[in-house]
């Protein structure tokens, strides 16, 4: 039981390090924020089931961190998304459709006062 | 419907400060239940996050299986991750897509949007009204129509019997 | 056994943090800088709770939960000032 909850971490670990390459070779700033959302997520759970599986006694504490990292995790990388769209960070030269700018209610959002 | 708002979130912090202790003795609960009963009614007096949340037996069932396809979409969304990172060509086809949503309820909306950021390519940008505006690194279709079928059905059908 | 393959796990994740390092110093835009350090604290997470096992003190993956919480309201609040709404 303990080998698999330690592989099971070992695996964790790897989605981890796909994520930081991921980070460095992709190309503008919102496919960095799918891999480093997507990657983390599962490669932090992973890490923290397989823990469970080496130590039960952890086992209340760990599914709290891992609620609280699924929570957490996607909200932070909409709120960047967003600021990054909004305060106009250039696509990539590969992009091939936006219907944000398209979109007359995204023109009504901008010019709305603060 | 204010009572239906105070013990969801009492439940809540009760079994956060169960976890958090990691026991069952007496003293910690007694003090579990005094403070989060008394945090529930100083600070949940005028929430409406809960309102449309239903606890019948077919939403528990409806819960279950959104668990299970979101972890199976989450897997296979790092596959997809995994594949697209470590291809040396970086095949990516990027763009924002606007899909539409018919859910009414506010935590059922948050719930799609972090389970749409969670599924395979799609990232999501900004909520307006009933439209969301999804960044998806692989545009397959740029309808408004046939975009959201792919991407919030599969969730939707399950959050629209939990939240109505 | 178990030991051996939580140190591997260790040394990868470490280095995961290493790369990410890339990415932060050469950064170009504000936002993904922003990334990188969010990244990299999810990475310590994870690295918190095998150091937790380690040494076997329940009390670290208390020191994670406030560790994330702490990154998490980090992000949203740098996110709100460059959007000029703070």
């Amino acid at each position: 039981m303990e080998i698999i909850g330690a592989i099971i971490t070992l695996f964790g670990s790897f989605v981890l390090l796909v994520a930081s390459i991921g980070l460095v070779r992709m190309p503008d700033v919102y496919n960095r924020l799918q891999v480093g959302t997507k990657a983390t997520t599962l490669g932090t759970i992973l890490s923290l089931v397989g823990l469970a599986f080496v130590v039960p006694g952890w086992t209340a504490k760990l599914i709290l961190l891992i609620i609280f990292i699924m929570m957490t995790n996607p909200v932070s990388s909409h709120v960047l998304a967003r600021v990054a769209y909004f305060i106009k960070i250039p696509f990539t030269s590969r992009t091939v459709t936006d219907k944000l700018k398209l979109s007359d209610k995204a023109l009504r959002i901008e010019h709305e006062p603060k | 419907m204010k009572f239906k708002n105070i013990s969801v979130l009492f439940v809540i912090l009760l079994l956060f400060w169960l976890a958090l202790n990691n026991s069952l003795k007496l003293p910690v609960v007694l003090i579990g239940i005094g403070v989060s009963a008394l945090v529930a009614l100083l600070f949940c007096s005028k929430c409406s996050l809960f309102n449309d949340m239903k606890f019948s037996p077919k939403a528990l069932v409806n819960t279950i299986m959104f668990l299970v396809v979101f972890f199976i979409e989450l897997v296979k969304s790092n596959i997809d991750v995994t594949r697209r990172v470590l291809s040396p060509s970086l095949p990516i086809n990027p763009g924002i897509v606007e899909v539409k949503t018919k859910l009414k309820s506010k935590f059922g909306r948050m719930l799609l949007a972090n389970s749409i950021t969670l599924t395979p390519g799609t990232l999501t940008v900004e909520v307006i009204e009933d439209s969301f505006f999804i960044h998806w690194i692989d545009v397959e279709d740029d309808e408004i129509g046939s975009a959201s079928k792919k991407i919030v059905e599969k969730f939707e059908k399950y959050l629209e019997v939990i939240y109505g | 056994m178990v030991n051996t393959i939580l140190t591997i796990a260790l040394a990868i994740t470490i280095l995961s943090i290493g790369i990410t390092m890339v990415r932060f110093a050469i950064g170009k835009t504000a936002i993904d800088r922003v990334i990188a350090f969010d990244v990299m604290t999810i990475a310590s997470i994870s690295i918190i709770a095998i150091l937790a096992w380690m040494s076997g003190r329940v009390i670290y993956l208390d020191i994670a939960i406030v560790y994330g919480l702490l990154s998490f309201l980090a992000v949203i609040i740098i996110a709100k000032y460059l959007e000029k709404s703070l």
